[in-house]
Order: C-alpha cells, then sequence, then structure tokens
C-alpha cells in the first residue's frame, strides 16, 4: 500500500468519530474508559446521574463510531477503547491544525512586511 | 482535553487593525497570502469561486504543486463586520484535483480581530468537523500532506521579495 493509500485508509473513518464525542456522556465514557480501562456498564454509571439506559445508549452510538467494542465475559459485557480510530480522528484534526498554522505565517509574513 | 470538532489559533500580528483587517477582508489580499486566485470580491452570503496558484519563485517546489495548480476552489461568505469578524464556510483545505467536494459538509471559519498592545490578536476558529463525511476526507488530506507545506514556503519568499 503507498503511503498515500495507507493515510487515506487512516483518516477514512475520522468523520462519525466527532459527532459520537459531540456529546458530554459520550466523553465522559470514552475518558472514564481511557482512565481505567475495559469496563462492564455498572462501571461506567458509577456516581453519574446518568441513566443504566442513557449510558447503554450511548456506548452503541461510540460502538458504531467505531470508538469502542464490547465483549462478553460470563454474564457481563465488557466495553473498551478503540485507541486506533481516535488517534485517527486525532491526527486528522492534526492535519488541518498544520495547515491553518502554515496559513499564518503566511498571512503574519504579508501583513508585517513593512510598507504594504 | 481539547475540543475534537473544532480548531482555535490565536496569533499576535505586528501590525495595526486596519492593516490586518484588509489583508484578510479583501479577496485580492486574501487570495495573495493564502494561495488562491479569486474571481470576485467577498460579500455577505456570496459563494465564491476562484483557483489555487502556486507560486513560480522556486521551480524546484513548484513542481509539487503542480497538481494544485488551477485547481477550482470555492468559499461562502458569512458575515463581514468591518475590522472585527469575517466568516465563511468552505470545505476545509480542499485541494484534492482528484475530489469533488460540492456534497460535502462544510466547515464554518471566522477571523476575529482585537486591538493588542503589539499590534493585532487575531483568533481563527473552524467548527463543524462533526458532519464531515468519511473516505472523501481521507483521501483529499492524504493527497495534500505536503503540497501545502511547500506551497507555504513558496508564498513566503514571492511575499518577502515583493517589496
Amino acid at each position: 500500500m503507498s503511503g498515500a493509500h495507507a493515510a487515506a485508509a487512516r483518516l477514512a473513518v475520522a468523520a462519525p468519530v466527532f459527532a459520537a464525542l459531540g456529546d458530554e456522556t459520550r466523553l465522559h465514557i470514552v475518558a472514564r474508559l481511557c482512565e481505567k480501562g475495559p469496563l462492564p456498564i455498572v462501571r461506567l454509571t458509577d456516581g453519574s446521574d446518568v441513566s443504566r439506559q442513557a449510558v447503554t445508549k450511548h456506548l452503541h452510538a461510540l460502538a458504531e463510531a467505531g470508538l469502542v467494542r464490547s465483549r462478553r465475559s460470563g454474564r457481563e459485557r465488557i466495553w473498551e477503547l478503540e485507541t486506533r480510530r481516535l488517534a485517527e480522528a486525532r491526527r486528522y484534526l492534526d492535519q488541518i491544525s498544520r495547515r491553518w498554522d502554515e496559513a499564518i505565517d503566511r498571512l503574519k509574513a504579508f501583513v508585517e512586511e513593512e510598507g504594504r | 482535553m481539547t475540543a475534537s470538532d473544532r480548531i482555535e489559533k490565536k496569533v499576535l500580528l505586528r501590525a495595526a487593525r486596519e492593516r490586518v483587517w484588509r489583508a484578510i477582508s479583501d479577496a485580492k489580499q486574501f487570495g495573495s497570502w493564502f494561495g488562491v486566485e479569486f474571481d470576485g470580491p467577498f460579500a455577505p452570503g456570496v459563494r465564491l469561486t476562484g483557483k489555487i496558484v502556486p507560486t513560480t519563485a522556486d521551480a524546484e517546489v513548484a513542481k509539487t504543486q503542480e497538481p494544485y495548480r488551477g485547481k477550482a476552489f470555492e468559499l461562502f461568505v458569512d458575515r463581514i463586520e468591518p475590522m472585527t469578524l469575517f466568516s465563511f464556510r468552505w470545505h476545509p483545505f480542499a485541494i484534492d484535483p482528484a475530489i469533488d467536494y460540492s456534497n460535502e459538509p462544510t466547515t464554518l471559519v471566522k477571523f476575529e480581530l482585537e486591538e493588542a498592545a503589539q499590534g493585532t490578536m487575531l483568533t481563527i476558529t473552524e467548527s463543524g468537523f462533526d458532519g464531515i463525511p468519511l473516505a472523501r476526507r481521507a483521501t483529499a488530506f492524504a493527497a495534500n500532506d505536503g503540497g501545502w507545506q511547500a506551497q507555504t514556503r513558496l508564498l513566503e519568499k514571492y511575499l518577502a521579495a515583493a517589496r
């Protein structure tokens, strides 16, 4: 796979990630899983106002965006982060951020030039 | 944890507010540092077309820009509040000639100016990434990487020389 093709493949899933993370409860779930590693639902509703039903709904949205996955462990379902997808989403924004840095450098040179 | 659907940049420009405002709100000036030749002036609510214009200041670098030369460019001007705010919607850095971006959601870019002790504080915010679709964006950025960087260096040279 060429470099460009591989990069395309990596970024191909960036988009729904942002929508999935746009909600505070989801951000909280992702942060929790990041901090603690794989967890069952009961540990994700710990000390929060959000109902188990709501957390389940959010987890499914996150799973659909490819950010988390679950597996059966005995009678429990354990949820964990798909860190690769998060890294891809981060890389995508970083790329645009870099382009802005470059554009800003051009603007700076342009306006700070004498006699314009 | 930084926001996952927006980018914010702040830069202190050592130039008067009026100078910065002109560089941003005048389509010719904006195009000259950004690297696009627009087909008309900026006005609120207008859809403005243009094309990418890589410089010819450096033949070597120009070669890497050939794929982007003449690539159609468009933006949708949003608000113009003199000396304070200029905003537009666009397809972020959509310069891959192989891609038709026209059906994709746009992001909103805002340039906000404030006076500062040594010049002008410019804040650039881009938001709305959550609406952007999958593979199109991926291929666009894979192709872009490197192209813009070369163009940046080139334009800086060009602008420095045009005194």
